[in-house]
């Protein structure tokens, strides 16, 4: 099989769409880029260059490049998909959500509900998340919590490239609004991607190791880095089951409880704030659900409850990283 | 606002005149009785009354045609029975019933036709305005020939979005007219006091948005207008923004006692400038219509809104079920 960037991998799916569906149209910021400019259309493709191309095959009809107003993005994205089209947004990076919030949670996750089933909105929101890029305070947050409490929403964590494919396809043709969370530091990360379209289910938890010791369970970037530790432990023969749930909303509780009935033990790794997070969250379902399999209290490995500092040494303790997930399961383990 | 009588005599046909007088009455009356209801506890929450505000719905109506759509915010009654929707299904929404247009889970604010162009009933300030600017990006899109009616009040004005909004629309030339319905009071707010610029048909200057002060107590000035900006955005020239100068009778919504203004300048206005007062008079001086024949549309109105306070009241509440659909496909 083919080995292909995320990026190239998100890329690949946009164009696929896009090619098939007329109503599948690209906006954001620089997402065609150039126009106008000595470098002509097309050069940029959005600032990480996911979208690299195609101005170039589809044309500006279809290649938005917008204002920087989130809000008239998001507004705009969201009116037209009520009509029936099928606009991907790019939201630079999910910070900028602050500004554009009410249209996501107010506006595109209510319809159907508030319309008692008359509306649908057929919209992705793309954007970036994670910190490691030295970017600061409003440029490295991780927000899946804020978009995951959002009823009518669903949220995507891509984790790999072959993830990225087909779950951006998945959200494309879904007729809900898909927040689709990149990892910015997965970017340029490998993997084995057909060429073909395919789809992979929103719910549907990827189990990517098999380990009768402890669960571990992260999302986004913290899938591989659970990973990494779990092949480290794993030559002093603890086996660590890691699971990436992929989606946070649909969440597939199921493989999760089943997982922890066979382990009894539970380690949760999110790069977010601990208070009122997806780490928190999917403690309270484990403990509701599978207390009584557990041998050991739960352990979170979050972000501490501070914004994302700048200077590299701060930033790389503020993420959770291996050091601290590979204390977190000896912990449990010794419990 | 023009005075009683003092309308320009734009045309119209005998049978035009009396259409409009009598969809400006049915949502008078409609009004009238959802606000009865709501005194007798039937419609709980917000109810935003439309009253004193017809010829603005109903003009703009008049001049579009097929196809077009309408977004606006939560004073919504109105528009959703001059886009032809049923008074029936709206009332019994107010009663948060499942014959309402939302099986009772939206309410007051919230409702949407597909059918009748209707695109909801929006419950955050100025957040419709740039919903509807994506409803035109899409008729572009199409090349569908449609064009997009946007209402907002001088409240949502000053929002930021609106802004945004805007200037996308001219950048693009997208087939949209905003209407700004200038009822003087955003919630307890006048303009004076809540607007550096209170003329806001000039809001759209730096977005090259050409601006037009309507009379909106006047159902003909409102509808040539409406067919200027509406023919405007149709031919590719971009946005067009209507101010329409109107007045509500009541409250905000039902819970406001209006004590920032007083009782005379709310009569002043009923008794000079009142839309359906003004249309009666002309029908009559004209002889369009004489007294027994406008009883006749009062008696046919009445007897459609009694008829809906009727199903509001009998439709059964949604299923308990209903909490837990229309959540995702």
């Amino acid at each position: 099989m083919p080995k292909k960037s995320y990026r190239q991998a998100i890329n690949e799916a946009i164009r696929q769409e896009m090619r098939r569906d007329p109503n599948v149209i690209v906006l954001g910021e620089d997402v065609a880029g150039g126009q106008g400019s000595s470098g002509g259309p097309g050069k940029v493709g959005s600032v990480f260059g996911v979208l690299a191309g195609l101005y170039d095959e589809f044309g500006a009809d279809r290649v938005l490049d917008t204002p920087i107003t989130e809000s008239a993005i998001i507004g705009t994205a969201g009116g037209a998909a009520m009509t029936g089209l099928r606009p991907i947004a790019e939201i630079m990076f999910a910070d900028f959500v602050g500004v554009c919030f009410d249209q996501i949670y107010n506006q595109a996750a209510k319809f159907r509900y508030m319309f008692g089933g008359r509306a649908k909105t057929p919209l992705v929101i793309r954007t970036t998340i994670g910190a490691g890029f030295r970017a600061g305070a409003q440029h490295s947050q991780t927000l899946h919590p804020l978009f995951t409490m959002v009823p009518g929403l669903k949220v995507v964590m891509p984790a790999n490239a072959y993830d990225a494919k087909g779950l951006m396809i998945e959200a494309i043709r879904d007729d809900d609004p898909v927040v689709f969370l990149e990892s910015k530091l997965l970017y340029d990360s490998d993997g084995e991607v057909p060429d073909e379209p395919y789809r992979v289910p929103f719910g549907e938890a990827n189990v990517l190791r098999e380990g009768k010791d402890v669960t571990v369970i992260g999302t986004g970037f913290m899938v591989a880095r659970a990973a990494q530790v779990a092949a480290e432990l794993a030559k002093s023969g603890i086996q660590c089951e890691v699971i990436d749930p992929r989606t946070t909303s649909p969440f597939d509780e199921d493989t999760l409880i089943e997982s922890v009935q066979k382990t009894g033990r539970l380690v949760v790794v999110d790069e977010s704030p601990p208070r009122c997070g997806l780490a928190a969250d999917i403690s309270s379902i484990v403990a509701e659900k599978a207390f009584k399999a557990l041998k050991a209290p739960i352990r979170k490995v979050t972000c501490p409850h501070t914004p994302v500092p700048f200077a590299p040494n701060l930033e790389d303790e503020y993420m959770p990283n291996p050091r601290r997930i590979e204390a977190a399961i000896r912990e449990v383990l010794a419990a | 606002m023009a005075k009683n009588g003092g309308a320009a005599k734009a045309s119209a046909k005998p049978q035009t005149l009396l259409g409009y007088y009598r969809d400006m009455l049915l949502i008078r009356r409609f009004e009238e009785r959802a606000g009865q209801l709501y005194g007798m506890g039937l419609i709980g929450g917000f109810c935003h009354l439309y009253i004193g505000q017809e010829a603005v719905v109903v003009g703009m109506q008049a001049a579009m045609q097929p196809g077009d759509q309408v977004i606006t915010g939560y004073r919504d009654h109105g528009h959703m029975l001059a886009c032809g929707m049923e008074a029936n299904g709206v009332m019994a929404e107010l009663t948060g019933r499942a014959g309402g247009y939302s099986k009772g889970k939206g309410g007051s604010m919230h409702m949407f036709s597909r059918e009748k162009n209707f695109f909801g009933g929006h419950g955050i300030v100025g957040a419709q305005v740039s919903l509807g600017t994506g409803i035109a990006f899409a008729n572009r899109y199409r090349d569908n020939g449609a064009v997009c009616v946007a209402y907002f009040g001088d409240g949502a004005a000053n929002q930021g979005q609106v802004y945004e909004s805007f200037n996308m629309a001219s950048l693009w030339k997208l087939p949209i007219v905003y209407v700004v319905e200038n009822n003087q009071y955003a919630m307890g707010t006048s303009v004076q006091r809540s607007s550096s610029e209170t003329h806001l048909h000039r809001r759209g200057a730096s977005f090259n948005i050409p601006g037009e002060e309507v009379d909106g107590m006047d159902v003909l000035a409102v509808r040539e207008a409406g067919a200027r900006a509406l023919k405007h955005a149709r031919t590719g020239q971009g946005p067009m923004l209507l101010e329409m100068k109107t007045y509500r009778y009541r409250g905000h919504s039902m819970s406001d006692p209006a004590k920032y203004r007083t009782r005379e300048e709310v009569d002043a206005v009923r008794q000079h400038s009142d839309p359906i007062e003004r249309l009666k008079l002309r029908l009559m001086e004209d002889q369009v219509a004489d007294e027994a024949a406008l009883k006749e549309i009062d008696r046919e109105v009445r007897a459609i809104v009694s008829a809906s306070a009727e199903f509001a009241q009998s439709s059964p509440e949604p299923d308990a079920s209903e909490l837990m659909t229309d959540i995702y496909r």
